[in-house]
This record gives C-alpha cells, structure tokens and sequence, in this order.
C-alpha cells in the first residue's frame, strides 16, 4: 500500500492540504470541532520550522495571522461559528490592507455559542457579509477529504493571488467524519508562492501601487521597506486618505478585483445535469447526501442531477443560471433556513421553481429527508 | 466476499473503545484492503460514559451518505446500547453483544451472538482494556469484509510495542469466540 493515503478526518485533509500549500504560520484558539486543526498543526509546524501560537482568544488570533502574513508567511487560523464571530473585525482589515490569510470555519449549530457537537451550515451569509463595510469576499467549501485538500491549497493559492482573506467553510460531519484521503506528490498541484517587489531596498516602495496586471506586489513588513498599513482608506503610499477619488478607487478595487471574476473562481462538480428534471444544488455534507439520492433515483430511470458548490461566495450567478436552466424543479439542500436557496432564487429564471430542502435540528440530513421534499414538490405524497 | 456496502454500527459506553475499535477496522478496509470505508460518530459533549455510536461502512464503490440507518452488524455493549439501537439492525443482519454486559429482550429478525468476549478477555488476558480488541475479533470472525491479519498489520502501526502481544492475543480470542460460534 503506497504511503500517500491516509484515513483521516476532514479537519486533518484541511491541515495536509495546508502544509502542501505552504502553510508557516497558524494562530488559534481551540473550538469544537475545529480543535483537530489546532491540534495537528501544534505538532507539525514546529517540525518543519513553522510557528504555531494558542493565542488568547478569537481576535488576537486572526490579529496574530494577519501580522504575521504582513511579514511574509502563509497563514491560517481555524474557529467555528462564536469563534468567526469574534475574527469579523480583524478579517475586514484584511481585506481593507489587502493581506493573503485563509481563515477555516467548521460549522456548529448557532446563534450563539448554539450546538457544538453537531452539524449545521448556518454560516454562509456571516461568509459574506460578517464584518462590516461593503466588500467582497471568497469563500470555498467541500464535502470530501480529497476536495478539503484541493479547497484548501487553493484558498491559499488565491489569497496570494489576489491579497485577499479566504474563507473556507467547512462542516462537523465533513470535519470529523473518516475517509481516505490521497496526498499528491510534490508539485502535482502548482502553488501560488507570495509575490514580492523587486524594488531594492533603500529606495522607495509603493505598496499600495498596482502593477499593470492588478497586482500589488508585497514587501516582508520590517525587512526591507518602511511602509504604512491602515485599515484606514488609504493612497498608494499606504496613508490614510479621505479624498473621494481615492476612496471611490479603492473601494471599487477592492470589490472588482474579486466580483470581475466570479466565473473564474467558480468551483464546482456536477453530476447527470444536462438532463436532470429535478435539479438538486448542494454543498459541503449536505452534497453527500444530494448524490446518494441522486445516484439511487438514477438507477430507477428518474432525471436527477446534482450541482455541488465549491465556490459559495462570490456567488456563481451564471453558473446556477446556465445549469438550471432546462431543470423543471431546482431543489437547494442545505442545514439552514436557506441561505443559498435565496441566493438561487436571485440567479435563475422563474425563481418560483426553486424550493428548499433543509434540516436545521442539528441532525445530519439524509437522502431520505431530501427525497421527501422532493416527493411533495412533485405532488407525489410522503 | 464483499457485499455491494456493508454497514456496522459499534455501540457502547465511553471508554470501552468503541469508537477506537470502529477506526481501526475502517482504516485496515482502506489501509490494507484497498477498499473504501468512512467513519463517523455522535458526539455528545461528554468525554466518558453515555451511550457512544460510532458508524463504519466499507464498500469497493464509493460511499456519499456517512451514516448507517439500518446496520448489518450491529455491536452492542452496553443495555444501554442495545436498548438504544437494537431496532436499527437489518432484518437478516447481525446483531453481536456481549454476556457480561447485555440481557437480550426481545426478538429481533438478525442472526443474535451473544458472546463472552469480556469475560473471555479478564480469564486469558486479564486486561480489560483490550476488550474492544477481542469484539473486533469477533466482528471479522463473523463478517468476513476485513481479514484479521490486516488488522494486526494497523494494530502494528498504531500501538505501542509494549502492548502490541496483548493486543494481537485479544484479536486472536475474539477471532476464536467469532469462530466456535458460527458452530
């Protein structure tokens, strides 16, 4: 048996994915059922010259990796719902200073401190729109091992890219569950490595200069440029600015520079949907039941199919569109009220033939429970 | 050898090493036998007793929904346990408990083991703590999905050489229990 397999939980196919990627510096502060990344991570980091920090709470935590990514580390911290809750502010300056960090959310049931031990997708919207201000932001999910490795190495591949903070939402049934787990080799998966200026020390760097292709390469905060970071809207140099051009500038940088491209940063796996009747539209664990009762209500000769979201934010408007099209009924399943379900609903044609299929009792929802609001919808009975 | 899936369920009490139990054999089906498993367990936020679950499917095809709603094996060791889960298992499936432990009630449509593993495991071994060893014994005696010597290879990997003869004894007892009851 080749040693590149591993059966392990989701939450440790996050922390592989992330050391692939090029992960140096983790901070955190443990939370049901995020704790097995903290937890690995305690060990591996320092193993290969890494950092890893408890910090005291959530804030100082994601304060803690967007410092340390300033200095030119690939950085990640990883919380659930109450945790997320605490990082909004830090995670905001972020994408204000434009500093690559990836921030994992394993999902329990809220408001509140709510059901840590079990399963809920109630975070979605807080993805989006948690912490204040007008701003984009990107947000992957998955609902197997092998794609929490791929998510994971691409949230850092495009945090890099395009200085952002990427959110990677993940589950307690995804985080905790058991499955094989390939490791690629070395180089099977390319790596986004930080871009840094080449602007010599000594002489003036611009921080906040694009270049012509968008991107604003970095300087290692302390080692070669003095240069200023503010949450502040800021100009080139990095000062605080209240000019209206500058803040208008920025502040449509800050979104276009993601919103331009929602279509290319639209992941996703589909299955039998060219034909597909009823179209269920899923994400994280709730896909794995999505495709179960895809697949058994395939072998009866009935036209389900299956898109599954990896990319929930920006939103794949066009792609929802496009894949419902031709779908009679668009089923959304998701551990929620209906977070994506809206979202849906404002993408497609005739939303009125879109419907939720939802649990939201902490319970993992089954095919079953999905199959029987689809069996209403079709008038067929329970 | 291998049906289409095959489902189990290790039920216990927190401690007994259910859960650890059901690891193992999921990840010697992966590990070792090249086939597909998923692992998943209920989480209370107790670290000891209680009724504990754990879920393990093995298959050659891939597995989406992690859970087991209707289980061909279902162990149980604890009353409560099998109070709790005795209903879920699959008529015709197997329902394995241990003597010491549980006091079969009522009639379910399975093929019903009740075996002495714990009592098997404190005259021979006199270690309680590889009970859960011996009932994976028991476990592939019966439901042949995983041969026992890749057990003993993941045993092996995951167990320190101190205790790796106690454990394999225990793997042996159960095996032997599984076997001498099939008749």
């Amino acid at each position: 048996m080749s040693d590149n397999i591993r059966f392990v939980q989701g939450n440790e196919a996050c922390v592989e994915g992330a050391l692939y990627a090029g992960l140096e510096f983790f901070a955190g502060y443990p939370i049901t059922p995020s704790t097995e990344i903290a937890e690995q991570l305690s060990s591996r980091l320092p193993k290969i010259g890494g950092k890893f920090i408890q910090m005291e709470d959530e804030i100082a935590s994601m304060c803690a990796i967007v410092g340390a990514s300033l200095t030119g580390r690939k950085v990640m911290t990883a919380t659930s719902g109450p945790g997320f809750s605490l990082k909004q502010e830090a995670l905001g300056y972020a994408i204000m200073a434009e500093i690559p960090c990836v921030i994992v959310n394993v999902q329990r049931g809220g408001p509140s401190t709510g059901i840590p031990t079990h399963v809920h997708q109630g975070d979605v919207n807080q993805a989006r729109w948690g912490t204040h201000g007008d701003h984009a932001i990107i947000v992957f999910t998955a609902s197997n091992h092998q794609d929490v490795f791929a998510m994971t190495v691409e949230a850092f591949n495009i945090a890099e890219t395009y200085r952002t903070p990427v959110v990677l939402l993940f589950d307690e049934v995804v985080g905790h569950m058991r499955e094989r787990l390939v490791l690629p080799q070395p180089g099977e998966i390319p790596i986004v490595e930080r871009l840094r200026t080449s602007v010599p020390q000594g002489v003036n760097y611009h921080p906040y200069l694009p270049r012509e292709d968008g991107r604003l390469p970095m300087s290692d905060f302390g080692a070669f440029h003095r240069y200023n970071v503010t949450g502040l809207f800021h100009d080139m140099w990095g000062f605080p600015s209240d000019d209206h051009e500058v803040v208008h500038d920025l502040l449509r940088h800050l979104m276009d520079k993601i919103e331009n491209r929602t279509n290319q940063l639209a992941k996703f796996k589909e299955f039998y949907t060219e034909d597909a009747e009823v179209l269920l539209i899923s994400y994280g664990s709730t896909a794995r039941s999505a495709r179960d009762l895809v697949e058994q209500r395939r072998r009866r000769g009935e036209s389900f199919g299956l898109l599954e979201l990896l990319t929930l934010w920006p939103f794949p408007n066009d792609l929802v569109r496009k894949k419902a099209a031709n779908a009679k009924y668009v089923v959304v399943a998701e551990m929620n009220t209906g977070q994506v379900c809206q979202s849906v609903r404002l993408a497609v044609d005739q939303p009125e033939r879109v419907f939720l299929a939802n649990r939201i009792d902490g319970e993992f929802i089954s095919p079953d429970d999905i199959h029987k609001t689809v069996r209403l919808i079709r008038g067929k009975g329970v | 050898m291998m049906v289409e899936k095959t489902r189990f369920v290790f039920s216990g009490s927190g401690g007994q090493g259910v859960i650890t139990a059901a690891i193992i054999l999921a990840e010697t089906a992966v590990l070792q036998e090249n086939l597909n498993a998923v692992q998943t367990q209920i989480y209370g936020a107790a670290a000891r007793g209680g009724a504990t679950r754990s879920d393990v499917i093995i298959s050659d095809s891939a597995i989406y929904f992690p859970y087991v709603e209707q289980a061909n094996v279902l162990i149980c060791l604890t009353q409560e346990a099998y109070n709790k889960f005795s209903p879920i298992v699959r008529p015709g499936g197997l329902l394995i408990t241990d003597t010491r432990y549980v006091k079969i009630e009522r009639a379910v449509d399975a093929v019903q083991k009740e075996l002495p593993m714990y009592q098997t495991v404190m005259d021979k071994i006199g270690k309680p703590i590889v009970f859960n060893i011996c009932m994976l014994g028991v476990v592939t005696a019966l439901s042949p999905v995983v041969k026992p010597e890749s057990i003993t290879k993941i045993l092996e990997e995951r167990i320190a050489p101190a205790f790796l003869d106690m454990n394999r004894k225990a793997l042996e007892l159960g095996f032997e229990l599984g076997r001498q009851s099939m008749g």
